[in-house]
């Protein structure tokens, strides 16, 4: 059973802010999901390689060519807050 | 460090492969450009981009992982590290998690004792995120700029095995790990631009325990010096709190050069957790053997080969062999030299002292010399004919090194050629001898040695251009004769 630290402990990593009403309602959705997983996890793979990718592909490069940026203008059009070409954010103590 | 405990270093370098365009997109590598010039949506993160490997990223890996004795993983793949920081646009890293290129290498390094051999635990590729300054001073700024330039840079990390005993070996290890790497062409490893990054991972144990200490993590050190005085203060402050029976903290730290001691960067109570999952944008490797033979057979002569082929064919010192070794060009730079002039000890002694004392000195790059090999055989010729003394052959080299002219026109010009003329040379010993009756005594009276003064002043009359050998044998026969 999930419990409610656990639910913490996602939301912290996913950097998002949840209620003590969301964590318990959540608990109980991703318990299902587990649930549903544990399901799956009945079925025999002992003989099976492990699927990492949907498709079969392989070795997909390109050249090392260096071809024109987006125009810095454009770039900072996304910039919350813009300074000397720069983004500015809010400072971030630590990792 | 005290004969009770064992130190145990582990290295981690991150280095700049020397691609022309990023790692997953067509933006430049170019150091220096204006913030935030060198972006476009996939190094930026947009939603809906996709990232396409650059090859020559995979060939440098491999290249780098063959030079370093490694296995080149046939299989490999790329995973997203998830974490939250302004310099990382995506909120995650793409790197190689539990299948990276390169795995189980060594370097062998030169110690007190004798060569020894440092694992290499793997070499991964991943990409370098954007520069974050913080806006005014460090513990008031409340904002930061980011520049996203050298967001999605080639990189390989390069980990180490736990296998270095002291922070002098750790200096050996990265000089001989960059040498490798500017050998090999993967990497310019300029430390100043930051091509070239080192954490260390250091703990202490009591000699003949097995398992490990706790380890703290160093960061912020700016040259292989840093790193050694780094390792030094953090291994004694290890000591120190064991000995006073602490404990060590698991802890990042980081080093402070102008404090010269390490500072505690923060202690998390959790370890990082990276959530580390295939990244489904970028398809896994295959990399066959055809395609591992083909970058061996590309790789240059590596250093230490080079070095032992140096003193097995030129018969010399391994002093001189290591010298010359250091750096490609350098090598080549000797060895077309010999090819002109055979006696390689010679050449030897020219490049490494006046030769390396000017580039230093004019604070120039081996392409950049003006004087050729060929120059400099020549004027090693010349000394052999006696053409020029081997004081006038100083003021030939310094004048080829600056002007890049040839030594003849050179000796031609200054007006340099040696006076072997016996009659001119005599009639110069003569006055120097009248000049100095005492010291004549003085080689009368059996003081040989005496006679180094006498040839020094007819040099002084001559400039230096007297042939030293004849001006000796003429002082001899003329104090004998008196």
């Amino acid at each position: 059973m999930l419990e409610k630290k656990d639910i913490e402990r996602i939301a912290d990593l996913a950097s998002i802010k949840l209620s003590d009403s969301e964590a318990e309602k959540f608990a109980g959705q991703l318990d299902g999901i587990l649930q549903y997983v544990d399901k799956i996890k009945e079925v025999d793979t002992e003989d099976l390689k492990p699927t990492l990718y949907p498709v079969s592909l392989e070795n997909i490069f390109r050249e090392d060519e260096v071809r024109p940026s987006l125009d810095r203008e454009k770039v900072l059009t996304n910039a919350p807050e813009e300074k000397d070409g720069q983004f500015r954010v809010p400072r971030i103590m630590g990792e | 460090m005290s004969r009770k405990y064992e130190t145990i270093i582990g290295l981690e370098v991150h280095v700049q492969l020397a691609t022309e365009s990023k790692i997953f997109c067509n933006c430049s590598t170019d150091f220096g450009a204006e913030p935030n010039k060198h972006t476009c949506p996939v190094c930026l993160g947009l939603p809906g981009t996709l990232p396409v490997l650059n090859k020559k990223v995979v060939d440098y890996a491999i290249m780098a992982g063959l030079a370093l004795n490694c296995n080149i993983n046939s299989y490999s793949k790329f995973d997203r590290k998830n974490y939250f920081y302004p310099d990382l646009p995506k909120a995650y890293q793409i790197s190689q998690s539990d299948y990276p290129i390169c795995e189980n290498g060594y370097i062998e390094i030169d110690t007190e004792e004798g060569t020894k051999k440092i694992g290499i635990t793997r070499i991964h590729m991943e990409e370098d995120a954007g520069k974050l300054v913080h806006e005014g001073s460090i513990d008031q700024a409340t904002a930061s700029l980011v520049d996203y330039n050298r967001t999605g840079i080639p990189l390989i990390e390069i980990v180490s095995a736990p296998d270095i005993r002291t922070p002098s070996e750790a200096r050996a290890y990265l000089t001989q790990l960059k040498q490798i790497l500017q050998y090999i062409g993967v990497s310019d490893c300029n430390m100043e631009e930051g091509s070239l990054r080192c954490d260390a991972n250091v703990s202490i144990r009591p000699v003949g325990q097995k398992e490990f200490g706790t380890k703290t993590e160093l960061k912020n050190m700016n040259s292989f010096r840093a790193v050694e005085r780094a390792l030094e203060y953090e291994v004694e402050r290890q000591r120190k709190i064991l000995e006073e029976g602490g404990e060590i903290i698991q802890e990042t730290r980081t080093w402070d050069e102008s404090l010269n001691k390490t500072i505690s960067m923060r202690t998390k109570e959790e370890a990082a957790d990276y959530r580390y999952f295939p990244d489904p944008n970028l398809p896994p490797l295959n990399v066959d053997r055809d395609w591992v033979e083909r970058i061996k057979s590309s790789l240059p002569e590596l250093p230490r080969e080079k070095r032992e082929r140096f003193v097995r064919e030129y018969a010399l010192p391994e002093y001189d062999a290591g010298v010359l070794t250091d750096s490609r060009e350098l090598a080549d730079y000797f060895e077309a030299c010999v090819k002109e002039y055979s006696d390689a000890k010679a050449v030897s002694n020219w490049i490494m002292g006046d030769f390396l004392r000017l580039l230093k000195e004019e604070n120039l790059e081996i392409a950049e010399v003006k004087m050729t090999p060929a120059h400099l055989s020549g004027m090693l010729k010349l000394m052999d004919e006696g053409v020029i003394s081997s004081k006038i052959a100083k003021t030939v080299f310094e004048e080829m090194f600056k002007t890049g002219k040839a030594p003849e026109q050179i000796v031609e010009e200054k007006g340099l050629k040696q006076i072997s003329d016996a009659g001119q040379l005599e009639e110069i010993v003569l006055k120097v001898i009248e000049a100095n009756p005492s010291v004549v005594e003085d080689i009368k009276s059996g003081k040989d040695k005496a006679i180094g003064f006498l040839v020094g002043q007819v040099m002084k009359e001559t400039r230096g251009k007297a042939n030293p050998g004849m001006v000796n044998q003429i002082i001899r026969e003329k104090i004998e004769s008196l």
